[in-house]
């Protein structure tokens, strides 16, 4: 490849990068509902019918079908049907508030299916335009305690309400009086984690693009009808919620919350921006990495782009080439004359090390971390490689150098003197519910195991089964 | 009180409490050097028999033939790169260096001198390679140590992993194969370096390390782990 070529692939990845907090494609929604996986495929319904799909979880665009138009879906799997629930309003905000809330099924989200046919909406809920209440955003959450399917609903004007349905039919739960969890919110989603009930709303400013403040809040009870309290001790119908996540970066008023367990330790948020300010300022489909902190929930953040040590969880050593230490011309830094003049020393440079570095395939291990050149990993995302659930796959390599992490047949590790883009060269960084980070490569040459980075020792990284129970699966990316 | 009686008294009593803390229960000193007026290596090993020995608890294998230290010279352990231990466990130091099966009290002739195996059971998890060379009147600093043992399986274990500590830099075989290296000035860590996935073979397989150090105290502790990291026991171990 020529210079000019490399120079600007790589200038594309670093914009690349800057703009990773929202997915690629055109992802642009609003008021998305949970995001659900159907034969492969990922799906979210927004407001005034219709949708997002994406084949990998980071490209989106149009595609997915909601009759009913409407607002503010939400959307869950029961069974092995789908049901999707979705307001009807009167307008919201200045207009009138007379809602309503209608709940479908359908065998599939995918239109292209012959079983693509969602069932006649049923309203479950409604509001006079004058009640305490508009009965328009609403949330599911099927218990796993004990079956019963609950949703919330409601905006702004008045409050936000609980009701009952049945999880067989979608119908509201005969003789269920609605009663009233929290005020001053909307967009809310109720979730259950480790014996707690997690009622997420959105505060803020809806609907103005780049000026928005939306931005998502949450109380907990230890019980679904609650009370619901905040961090602290404050009712969510006071108007009580601790931030879970607001503005950052080029993105503005994140709102409409939903959750999406991949496995134990691995799950995401899904929301909306308001305004990315990199597309357009449009509303856009928002997925993050979704940490829970102390029992609370908060907004990871996405992977950034840059040159990180990676520290293994396990004892804190980091990833690093198998070449020779190559010492430091400095000599002992105590018994000195404090006459000296103070003046820097300079770091090791890649220059200095790199023609005593084999030039063909190098292995890897864990080892103390100096801020020496073969510890040093630029991580950017791969041209044309697709992604995962929230992110795009990412091309890990010393810095300054095209020399590449790779998985093995046998599922070990090296790294190879040049990137070629080939699938066990491409790695997957999820955040973890706790922070740590997992690395995963998208192919295992020779398996069809799903492997992630493990540390098999202190000094050895292997390629192992993923265990969010064990730091061995664990990493950090330390910028210094 | 003039300042001399004062810190007199200060002085003395900081003695004191020093050395009650010293002197408290629980933890048995770890210095029988001070004991010794004949050195020894009994507070560290006795004699393998011929049984078949277990692994400990922890699946750490404590029966080992030992070489006396080869005399290497280094006086700092910075130098312990990766090209630099190549070259050193590469050097034929004896004949049948990385074959050999020794005998207790077997000879080899290492230049001008006869060192001599001995085969041992650690009374501790690690091996305390400085005790070994001390207790035998053999040089204990600048030194290089061959260590061989004989591991014994039911049946074949696959994916399985050998994993080392040593102070300080070592290189680890199973079966004539390399299964790690551990360079740098490197402290005894359990389950420090770690293979790839290697096979045990059903029978007898032969392990053999060699420990490196300038100024430090050597020691090794080796244990192999199955596929879920979990520390392989259904093995015995043999010095034959």
């Amino acid at each position: 490849m020529r210079s000019k070529s490399k120079i600007a692939i790589t200038l594309l990845s670093m914009l690349l990068a800057g703009t990773v907090a929202a997915q690629v494609g055109k992802p642009f929604i609003h008021d998305p509902s949970t995001i659900m996986e159907c034969d492969g495929k990922y799906y979210t319904f927004g407001t005034r019918g219709g949708g997002l799909i994406s084949d990998d979880g980071w490209t989106w665009n149009s595609g997915a079908e909601r009759p009913g138009g409407g607002a503010a879906p939400d959307a869950m799997k029961i069974g092995d049907r789908y049901l999707i629930v979705y307001g009807a309003t009167g307008g919201g905000l200045g207009g009138g508030h007379n809602g309503k809330i209608l709940t479908m099924w359908n065998k599939t989200l995918d239109p292209k299916s012959p079983d693509f046919k969602f069932t006649e909406a049923v309203v479950v809920a409604q509001s006079d335009g004058v009640e305490d209440n508009d009965a328009i955003d609403p949330g599911l959450l099927l218990d796993p305690n004990d079956g019963r399917l609950w949703c919330s609903y409601g905006t702004y004007f008045g409050f936000i309400r609980l009701m009952e349905l049945d999880p067989k039919t979608g119908k509201r739960v005969e003789g269920n009086k609605a009663i009233d969890i929290a005020i001053d919110c909307e967009a809310t989603d109720l979730e259950y984690r480790d014996g707690w009930y997690y009622l997420l709303g959105t505060h803020g400013t809806c609907c103005d693009g780049a000026n928005s403040t939306y931005n998502i809040v949450v109380g907990r009870s230890k019980k679904v009808t609650g009370p619901y309290l905040d961090n602290m001790g404050r009712d969510m119908l006071k108007g009580g919620g601790k931030m879970v996540v607001a503005a950052g970066g080029r993105v503005n008023g994140p709102g409409h919350f939903g959750r999406v367990i991949l496995e134990n330790g691995v799950e995401k948020m899904s929301c909306h921006y308001e305004a990315d300010l990199d597309q357009n300022g449009r509303s856009v489909l928002g997925i993050r990495p979704l940490l829970w902190k102390n029992g609370w929930p908060v907004a990871g953040e996405n992977f950034k782009a840059g040159t990180y040590e990676i520290e293994s969880e396990r004892r804190g050593y980091a990833l690093e080439l198998i070449v020779d230490f190559v010492r430091m011309p400095v000599v002992r830094g105590f018994n000195r004359s404090n006459d000296e003049p103070i003046k820097p020393v300079a770091s090791q440079e890649l220059s200095d090390v790199s023609n005593t570095w084999p030039a063909g395939n190098i292995g890897v291990r864990i080892g103390d971390y100096m801020f020496r050149p073969h510890q040093k990993w630029t991580i950017t995302p791969a041209p044309e490689a697709g992604g995962y659930l929230g992110g795009p796959y990412y091309k890990i390599v010393i810095a300054g150098t095209e020399r590449a992490l790779a998985a093995t047949a046998y599922a070990e590790l090296v790294t190879v003197p040049a990137f070629t883009g080939a699938p066990e060269q491409l790695w997957r960084i999820d955040q973890l519910t706790d922070g740590t980070y997992r690395i995963m490569p998208k192919a295992v040459p020779g398996s069809s195991e799903k492997l992630a980075l493990i540390s098999s020792g202190d000094s050895t990284p292997t390629l192992g089964k993923f265990d969010m129970n064990s730091d061995n699966s664990k990493w950090n990316f330390k910028a210094h | 009180m003039n300042f001399k009686r004062k810190t007199f008294l200060i002085a003395a009593g900081s003695f004191l409490v020093i050395g009650l803390v010293h002197a408290q229960p629980g933890r048995p000193t770890d210095d029988p050097t001070k004991r010794d007026t004949v050195r020894s290596i009994a507070a560290y090993f006795i004699p393998a028999t011929k049984s078949k020995k277990a692994p400990d608890a922890d699946g750490f294998i404590q029966r080992w033939l030992l070489l006396e230290p080869i005399s290497k010279p280094n006086r700092s352990n910075t130098v312990f790169t990766d090209s630099y231990l190549r070259k050193a466990f590469d050097t034929l130091y004896f004949q049948n260096q990385f074959t050999i099966l020794p005998k207790d009290g077997e000879t080899v002739a290492v230049g001008d001198k006869k060192l001599i195996w001995h085969a041992l059971d650690s009374k501790n998890f690690n091996v305390k390679l400085f005790r070994f060379a001390y207790g035998l009147n053999n040089p204990v600093y600048g030194v290089l140590f061959w260590a061989v043992t004989v591991v014994n399986c039911p049946q074949e274990m696959k994916n399985i992993r050998m994993a080392v500590g040593s102070n300080s830099a070592s290189m680890w075989w199973l079966n004539g194969k390399e299964a790690l290296v551990l360079s740098g000035d490197r402290r005894m860590v359990m389950d420090d370096g770690v293979s790839t996935r290697m096979t045990l073979n059903k029978g007898k397989n032969i392990i053999r390390g060699v420990v490196i150090n300038g100024p430090g105290m050597s020691d090794f502790c080796v244990r192999f782990l199955d596929d879920r990291g979990e520390p392989i026991k259904n093995i015995t171990i043999s010095a034959e």
